[in-house]
């Protein structure tokens, strides 16, 4: 009943569970992932265990709804697929500095103004984050209720996000001058001071990765994956 | 040499033009101070000896900027920057915004400008001692106080190895610490012969390292010449600006009916306290 998930809960193991446990961020991989899955997770299983089209295999009846073993695997197929997904994004975040893999991407040729991009939207969230704390210090020591019922914190949200929003956009203008003076605007490249480390071990792994991935496209696409 | 030749400049969508047929001159190792009330057109001068204005600002310029005796029309913000450097008020939105590091952030204009690395490094390490921030230099950048981030962003300016300096309300955020040492920053670089265009409210620190000063009103030069001579001007009050503290004390001093040799002593005295301080 259970052979259609081995090939993703292999995959799970094999891609995500042995490298996080390498990295020593298993434990932060494990809660982050189980956080980000969790609601879609519950409503797949949901569905798909009781709302299976052509399940035979009855494992249990609630009123007019039925829930069937060919239901019930499905649904574990595709949480492993989930988890599979959501833990090698979760990974990828737990191991990699953005400003790492901005700087790299830079240095293989991707323009610095998309780098920029990446990096500034990726330390622009912290930031606002901060500026919007300060704001509601502000507004808390001038009166203003955050606290309290659901409509008192909701009334207490537009004096916060109206200055933290408007405030962003008044200074994109000088941020602007600021960026064409200091010769941002240059066509080419521009001059690294360092990038991640990239040793052959690493991409002797990248590139069977890389393989791995077209050879099991190639397997699905022929059917030898079922 | 940077020059401007009869500028006027009106900004997109304006109905009036916000400079009018401004001419000067800065000569390479010359500090010339800028004085004026608030909207006085000092901001938007600055923006149109950069170069900013109307490269990046949109807007309809007249008259001539020229560097060495070139005109500068036509020519790309990027080839201004390793020429004309600026450095505004508000020290948060002149940082990059992508630096985890004061280092970086210093960096980041001369690694634009595609020069070798060594040269990076060297122009950086230069400027964050020039600046005294060497002990900022692991510290992430938007975590240190606005006093602390300007002198990164004048430290950041200067490591574009600027022929001429233009400066905004640089202590605008500073204590008298940071002020100082962003005066004994603008005197090197004019020691080293790059010129220097300064706004400042500060009369006091244009009165120590200026050697010329001009005063904007509505957009015109109402006022120029040898610092002490337009700073101690009787006409400059009515202008918005403030007196220097010593030319007050001469005031003063002189409406009190003190001799010149009292006037003298008691500044020098203020002086000496103020130079121990």
């Amino acid at each position: 009943m259970l052979g259609g998930i081995i090939g993703p809960v292999g995959l799970v193991l094999m891609a995500v569970v042995l490298p996080a446990l390498a990295a020593g961020v298993l434990r932060g991989l494990v809660r982050t992932s189980v956080l980000l899955t969790l609601p879609i997770a519950i409503s797949a299983l949901l569905v798909n265990l009781f709302f299976f089209p052509g399940g035979q295999q009855v494992l249990l009846r609630v009123g007019p709804i039925t829930a069937t073993a060919e239901g019930l695997e499905f649904a574990l197929e595709i949480l492993v697929r989930i988890m599979a997904i959501s833990g090698a994004i979760t990974l990828f975040y737990l191991t990699t500095r953005p400003q790492d893999l901005v700087v790299d991407l830079e240095r293989r040729g991707v323009s610095a103004r998309v780098a920029f991009v990446a990096n500034a939207s990726v330390q622009t969230v912290p930031a606002m984050v901060e500026r919007a704390q300060q704001i509601a210090a502000a507004q808390r020591a001038r009166g203003l209720d955050t606290e309290g019922s659901v409509l008192r914190r909701v009334r207490g949200i537009l004096p916060i996000v109206g200055p933290v929003i408007l405030g962003s956009i008044s200074e994109v203008e000088e941020r602007t001058l600021a960026l064409e003076a200091r010769g941002f605007t240059r066509p080419g490249s521009r001059t690294l001071l360092w990038w991640p480390p990239d040793s052959s071990s690493q991409r002797i792994t990248r590139w069977g990765l890389i393989l791995a991935l077209v050879a099991l496209v190639g397997a699905r696409v022929a059917g030898r994956l079922g | 040499m940077l020059t401007l030749e009869g500028c006027s400049y009106r900004y997109a969508g304006a109905a009036g033009a916000s400079l009018h047929d401004v001419s000067l001159t800065l000569r390479d190792g010359e500090v010339l101070g800028v004085v004026g009330r608030s909207e006085a057109g000092k901001s938007t001068l600055c923006l149109v000896a950069s170069g900013l204005a109307p490269r990046t600002l949109g807007g309809t310029l007249g008259g001539r900027v020229l560097i060495d005796g070139a005109d500068t029309a036509g020519r790309a913000m990027h080839e201004m920057a390793s020429e004309v450097a600026i450095g505004f008020q508000n020290p948060g939105t002149q940082l990059s915004g992508v630096a985890t590091t004061v280092y970086e952030e210093v960096a980041f204009g001369p690694m634009n400008l595609g020069i070798s690395r060594d040269e990076v490094l060297r122009r950086t390490d230069a400027s964050i001692d020039a600046l005294a921030i060497r002990a900022l230099s692991q510290r992430d950048p938007e975590r240190i106080s606005g006093g602390q981030q300007q002198l990164v962003a004048i430290a950041g300016l200067l490591a574009l190895a600027p022929r001429h300096v233009i400066l905004d309300e640089p202590t605008a955020q500073l204590d008298p610490a940071g002020t100082r040492l962003v005066s004994d920053a603008i005197e090197r670089l004019a020691a080293g012969g790059a010129s220097i265009l300064i706004v400042e409210q500060k009369v006091d620190l244009l009165a120590g390292i200026c050697h010329r000063v001009l005063a904007v009103d509505e957009g015109r030069i109402t006022l120029e010449g040898a610092a002490a001579a337009v700073l101690g001007d009787p006409t400059l009050h009515a202008l918005g600006v403030a007196e220097p503290s010593a030319v007050r004390l001469r005031r003063l001093g002189s409406e009190a009916g003190l001799s010149e040799q009292a006037i003298e002593g008691a500044l020098a005295l203020a002086t000496s306290r103020v130079n121990d301080a």
